[in-house]
Order: C-alpha cells, then structure tokens, then sequence
C-alpha cells in the first residue's frame, strides 16, 4: 500500500466506518421492531403456540428439519408443513405414528411419544408459522 | 518461546486438536446417515450426531482462539500473562463443561436433557448451534470473562500493539455478542432474528478481526516484514470487514418476517463482504513475497497462506454464489448452504486455528523455531490432504444443491423433498469418501506431532530469490 495512505488514516477509517454501520444497524433494526406487527403473525400468537415453540426446541426439531429455511437439511421444510399436509390433523398424525426403531433403510423421525395436548401444541406453532409474512417464500408447496 | 507464561497455550492446543478427531468422527456418521438413513437409528439420531459435530466444532475453534490469544499477548505486550494459575483453571472449567455436555447429548434424550438443566427457568435451547443447556451457555460466559481479564489485563499494563488490540476487541465482541443466546422470544420472527446476531455477526464480524490478528502475528514473525506495515494492512482489512459485515447481516432477513427492504440492503453490503477476504489473499502473498528472512517453519507458512486462499473461496466466493436475494430464494435453506458453511469455517477458522499451532507449537514443546524435516513433511502432507478432501466435499455438496434447487424449488414440477433427496444420493456418497480422506488427513496430522520429535531441527534454506 502506497505511504501517503498511512497507519492513522486505516485506522480511522476502522473506527468510524464501523461505529456509522453499527449506528446504521440499529436505525434499521428500530424501524425492523416497528414493521413487524404487520408481518409477524403475531395476533395469533396465543399461549399454545408458545407452548408448540417450546416444544419445538425441546425436541431439537431443527437438528434435522429447517424451518424457514434455517435449520438442518436432512429432513423437509416445516415453514409450510402445515400446508402441505392439510391442516392440523394431517401434522399431528405424521408425528404420532413413527416407528420406535425408524424405518428400515430410510431416513427415520424419532417417535417422541408426544400427548395430545401436546400434538395440538405442535400443530398450532406450525399453523402459526406459516402464515407469518414471508416474502413468499418458499418458491412452492414443496419446501 | 520468549515467556513462561506463554506455556499455558499448550494445553488449549492438545484439547482443540483432541476434539477436532471427534468432530470429525461424528461428522462421518450424520455423513452416513444421509445415505443409510437408518444408521445408529435410534441410538444416536441423526440431530443428535449433527449437534455433537457442530458443537464440537464450535469448541475447538474457541479452544484455538484462547490457546492463541495465550501465546500472542504476553509475546506482543512483552510481559508475563496476569494469571497463568487462572489460565489452566479455566481450561479445566471449559473442558469439562464441554464434555460434560456432549456425554449428556449423547446419553440423554434431547428433551431430559433441557428437562435435567431446568431449561423452563431461561428457555435458550434448541435453537442450531446454541443447543446447550442454558447452564452450559452461563458457564461459557464465565469463562469467557476469565479469560478477557486475564488476556485484557496483560494488554493494559504492557506493550499495546495493533495486532493484540484487534485481537482484543474480537474477543470482546465474541463475548458479547453470544449473550443474545439468551434472548430466545416466543416471536419466531424476533428469535430468528437476534439468533443471527450471534451466528452472523461472529462469523463476518468480529471472528475475522481475530483471523486477521493471528494472521498478522503470524505473518510478522514469519516473515520479518516491517510491522507497520502488516498493521496498516490489519486495519484496513478489518475496517472493510466491519463497514460490509454489519449490514450485510441482511442477507439473512430476507424470508423470516422481517421487512422486505432487507432483501435490497443485504444483497447489496453482503456482495461486498467477500472484499476483506480478498484483501486477506493479497496481503497474505505480498508479506510472504516481500519476506526479510526465510523461516524453518515452512508449515507455518503454508498453512498461512492456506487460510488466506480458502478463507477467499469458501466465505467469499461460496457466499456470493448464494448471498443476492434472487438466488437465496431458491437456495435458501440447501445443501449449497451447506457446501458454504463447511468451505468457510475450514478455510477461515479451522486453518487459522491450525496455523498458530503450527508455528506455536514446535517452541511450546522446547524447539526454538521449527519442528524437524521429517514432522513438518508430514504436516504438510496433511494440510494438502485435508484441504483438497474439504474442496471435494464442497464441490459434491454443491452438486447436490443444485440438482436439489432445480427438483425440489426451479423445475415445472417440483418434487418432495425425501423424492429429490434419493435422486440426489450419490453425491452423498462421493462426500462421504471425501470425508475419510479427511479422516485419513487428520490422522497423519496428528501423526506430525510424533514422528521427527528426536530429529533435529529443520533450518531455513537459504534460496537465491530471497536475501
Ligand atoms: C432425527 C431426525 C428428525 C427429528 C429430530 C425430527 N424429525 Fe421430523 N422428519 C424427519 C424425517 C427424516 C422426515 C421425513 C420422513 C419420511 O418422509 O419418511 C420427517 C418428517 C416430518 C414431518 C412431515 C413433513 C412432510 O412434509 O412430510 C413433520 C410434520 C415433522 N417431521 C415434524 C417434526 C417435529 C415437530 C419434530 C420435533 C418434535 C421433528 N419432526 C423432529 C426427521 C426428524
Ligand atoms: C473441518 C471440517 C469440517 C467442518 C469445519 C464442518 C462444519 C460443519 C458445519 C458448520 C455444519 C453446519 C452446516 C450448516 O448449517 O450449513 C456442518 C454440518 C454437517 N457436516 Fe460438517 N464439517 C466438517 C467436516 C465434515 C465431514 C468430514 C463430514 C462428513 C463426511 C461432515 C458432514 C456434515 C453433515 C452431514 C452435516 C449436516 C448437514 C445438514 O444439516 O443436513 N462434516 N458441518
Ligand atoms: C468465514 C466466514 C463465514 C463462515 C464461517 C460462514 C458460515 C456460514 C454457515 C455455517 C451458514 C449456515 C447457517 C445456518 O445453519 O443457517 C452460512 C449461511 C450463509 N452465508 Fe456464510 N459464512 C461466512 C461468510 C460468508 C460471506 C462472506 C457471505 C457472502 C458473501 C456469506 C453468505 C451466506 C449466506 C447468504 C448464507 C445463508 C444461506 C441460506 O440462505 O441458507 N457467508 N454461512
Ligand atoms: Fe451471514
């Protein structure tokens, strides 16, 4: 690098460049936080859902599933399950009736010897995020 | 080694290799599962194994950091660490906590597990990559407090250089950031997104300005070019990294809820983000070529320059092929994800980690400069090993992706996903061959460490290009 451009400038040049983006970053989180009532889904938000969420994340579902596309990539896209299996009954049997030792030769879902309540929990958090406002994404009912 | 207390690094560098053989252990078995779905079915599940791999993998890596922050510092501020006593306590703290969470990953259903460590109290688990109990998640933050102290403290009172202030403010910035893994809401959209600024915000933020200060110090001792140089180059380096890295945090808010104007704020600072690797590249090259003097340690400086070229690839140029919202929309969430996490972290993390315990390590075992010929033959055999096996691993992966892409998210008709996943099998496989000659280049690695230990040691060659 030429001399002109010297120590102090580069290092200038970090701090302030980093201290404006960081600046910037939260502006547009701030305004994130207030666009969000519009797209987040969170009216139907309802004490089940959060209890479906907890046990989400308790089972490690995201260990093998994404969801909105974060997650593992080893089993389907669950941000539009509920869709693509139609509807709450078609979640809630999926997940009930895996075999306790898997499937021979396929990839295997655990059985996790959910109670009703418990499915019903799952079904809503599924319902919930798939009708957050998603840019529509994913491209089609597939995941 | 120019001071005692530089000592306290060697015991980092044995636990981040010893865990290295485990991640890729476990690796090899999620690499198994997605051809042979049943394997280990139910014993070890396919979750199960992939959060053993990546925690690991996390582990290790900061395991390297702290065994490198230990070696560089008292060397930079050119005096003894405040608290070498502190240092091997809280060596002992993190290992057994790491291990203690592993045995309970692999022995415990996931859900006893959150159950046994009172997860209802501050739910925080359950989310990729910050699976742990949430006692394990305060226990790092304790270490990670120790050790800022420690390191921070032995900066204050001596010598301050930028190499050691950058690492300083990385590490800082690695500390804070992971206390958003305690922010878990019930609003997916929210969770998701403050999860990022763990995730994102570590990796193209504040991780590479302590790639880029290992690397510099590194770089110096290695070659003898002229510190204010490397130190100009550091800054802007970093500087670039922060200006594109912040924002380009948006290449993640495209499809979770968040505002559509991410799509245009991500897509445009997240393109820029592979500059500072290529900096790294040029910067890397130029200190080797304009080298004073030529180190016996020639490991080193492959390996040195190693991390600078797939740093490039994997988080560069792996990034861009999937970072503009155009593509992401049906990338998103693929095995082209997946090619890019593993080029990247290899190339920028695993290798910077490994080339400081490739110059470090010959002085910590009592060597002046240098292993002997025949160790760092060896050494550089497992670096052409491993590296050529992670290049195939992401070019199968990326084969996968794309056909995955196309099938499953692109075609007229698109397919399941368990449908395309079949078709797409045998890339699976070749990854998975790919992944024991990795295997087979960890080994030999490790090997490196045994044989020549009683040979003598290498010395520069004096060639007619440099003088
Ligand atoms: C060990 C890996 C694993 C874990 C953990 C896991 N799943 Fe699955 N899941 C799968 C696999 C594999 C499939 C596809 C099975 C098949 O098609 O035969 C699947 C399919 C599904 C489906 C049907 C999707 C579709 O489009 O057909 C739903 C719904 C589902 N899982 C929900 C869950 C929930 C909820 C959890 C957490 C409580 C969970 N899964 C945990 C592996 C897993
Ligand atoms: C040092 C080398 C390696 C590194 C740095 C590494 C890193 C990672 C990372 C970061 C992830 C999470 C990926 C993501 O979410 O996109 C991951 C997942 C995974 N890794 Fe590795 N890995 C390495 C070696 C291997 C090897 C050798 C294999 C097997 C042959 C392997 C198989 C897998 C599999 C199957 C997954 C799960 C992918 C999924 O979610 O479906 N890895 N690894
Ligand atoms: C060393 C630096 C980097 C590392 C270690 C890294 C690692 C990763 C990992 C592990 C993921 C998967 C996260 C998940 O599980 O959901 C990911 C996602 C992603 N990375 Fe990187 N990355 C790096 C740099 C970059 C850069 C520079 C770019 C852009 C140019 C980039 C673009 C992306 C994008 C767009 C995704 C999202 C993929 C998706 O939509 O599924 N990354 N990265
Ligand atoms: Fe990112």
């Amino acid at each position: 690098m030429s001399q002109a451009f010297t120590k102090a400038m580069a290092r200038n040049i970090f701090y302030g460049g980093s201290v404006f983006f960081m600046l910037l970053f939260l502006a547009l989180t701030f305004d994130t936080h207030t666009a969000w009532p519009q797209r987040d889904n969170h009216e139907n938000l309802t004490e089940q859902v959060a209890h479906g969420k907890r046990l989400w994340e308790e089972n490690n579902c995201i260990g093998c599933h994404t969801l909105l596309g974060e997650g593992a990539y080893f089993a389907p896209e669950l941000g539009n399950a509920f869709k693509r299996l139609g509807g709450a009954d078609g979640i809630k049997g999926f997940i009930a009736s895996r075999p306790k030792d898997g499937i021979p030769g396929r990839r295997s879902m655990p059985q996790f010897n959910f109670s009703e309540d418990d499915l019903n929990a799952i079904a809503a958090f599924l319902k919930y995020v798939s009708e957050m406002n998603t840019a529509s994404w994913p491209p089609n009912i597939q995941g | 080694m120019q001071y005692k207390s530089q000592a306290v690094a060697k015991p980092y560098f044995i636990a981040a290799i010893g865990l290295f053989v485990g991640q890729i252990l476990f690796g090899l078995i999620i690499g198994m599962q997605y051809v042979v779905g049943d394997f280990l079915f139910p014993e070890i599940p396919f979750n199960v194994a992939r959060m053993v791999h990546t925690n690991l993998l996390i582990v290790w890596l900061l395991f390297g950091f702290m065994g490198a922050a230990y070696y560089l510092v008292p060397e930079e501020s050119e005096r003894e660490l405040v608290s070498p006593g502190l240092a091997i306590l809280m060596f002992w703290v993190f290992l057994i906590a790491g291990a203690l969470t592993v045995l309970g990953y692999l022995l415990v259903p996931y859900s006893g597990l959150a159950e046994m460590t009172g997860n209802s109290v501050l739910p925080t688990m359950g989310r990729e990559f910050l699976e742990q109990p949430t006692i394990t998640k305060a226990g790092i933050v304790v270490v990670a407090l120790a050790f800022l102290y420690n390191v921070g403290l032995t900066i204050l009172k001596g010598r301050k250089t930028v190499v050691s202030l950058v690492l300083l403010i990385g590490l800082a910035g690695l500390a804070v950031l992971f206390l958003f893994s305690f922010y878990n809401p019930d609003n997916l959209a929210k969770d998701k997104f403050y999860w990022w600024w763990v995730v994102h915000l570590w990796v193209e933020g504040v991780w590479e300005l302590i790639l880029g200060s290992i690397l510099a110090f590194v770089l110096i001792k290695t070659t003898g070019v002229d510190r204010e140089v490397i130190e100009k180059w550091l800054y802007v380096i970093i500087a670039m990294t922060l200006i594109t890295g912040i924002i380009g945090t948006g290449h993640h808010y495209y499809w979770i809820g968040t505002p559509d104007y991410w799509q245009w704020w991500g897509s445009i600072f997240s393109a820029l983000e592979p500059i500072p690797f290529f900096m790294m590249t040029v910067f890397a090259f130029n200190m080797v070529n304009r080298r004073r003097r030529n180190h016996p340690n020639k490991a080193a400086v492959l390996w040195a320059l190693g991390t600078a070229v797939m740093a490039f690839l994997g988080a560069g140029v792996w990034g861009f092929l999937h970072t503009l919202a155009p593509v992401n929309y049906y990338t998103h969430g693929s095995q082209i994800t997946a090619a890019h996490g593993h080029m990247a972290f290899y190339g920028a993390y695993v290798m910077i980690v490994l080339t400081m315990i490739s110059y470090a390590m010959p002085m910590l075992r009592g060597r002046s400069a240098a292993n002997s010929e025949a160790s760092q033959v060896l050494e550089m055999w497992s670096f052409w090993l491993m590296t050529v096996s992670m290049v195939f691993i992401t070019l199968f992966l990326t084969g996968a992706g794309i056909l995955q892409t196309y099938l499953q998210r692109y075609s007229s008709d698109p397919l399941p996903f368990m449908v395309v996943q079949e078709k797409i099998s045998l890339f699976y496989w070749m990854r998975e061959v790919a992944g024991l000659m990795f295997l087979i280049g960890l080994v030999v690695y490790v090997a490196s460490f045994f044989v020549g230990s009683r040979q003598p040691e290498a010395t520069a060659v004096v060639e007619g290009s440099a003088a």
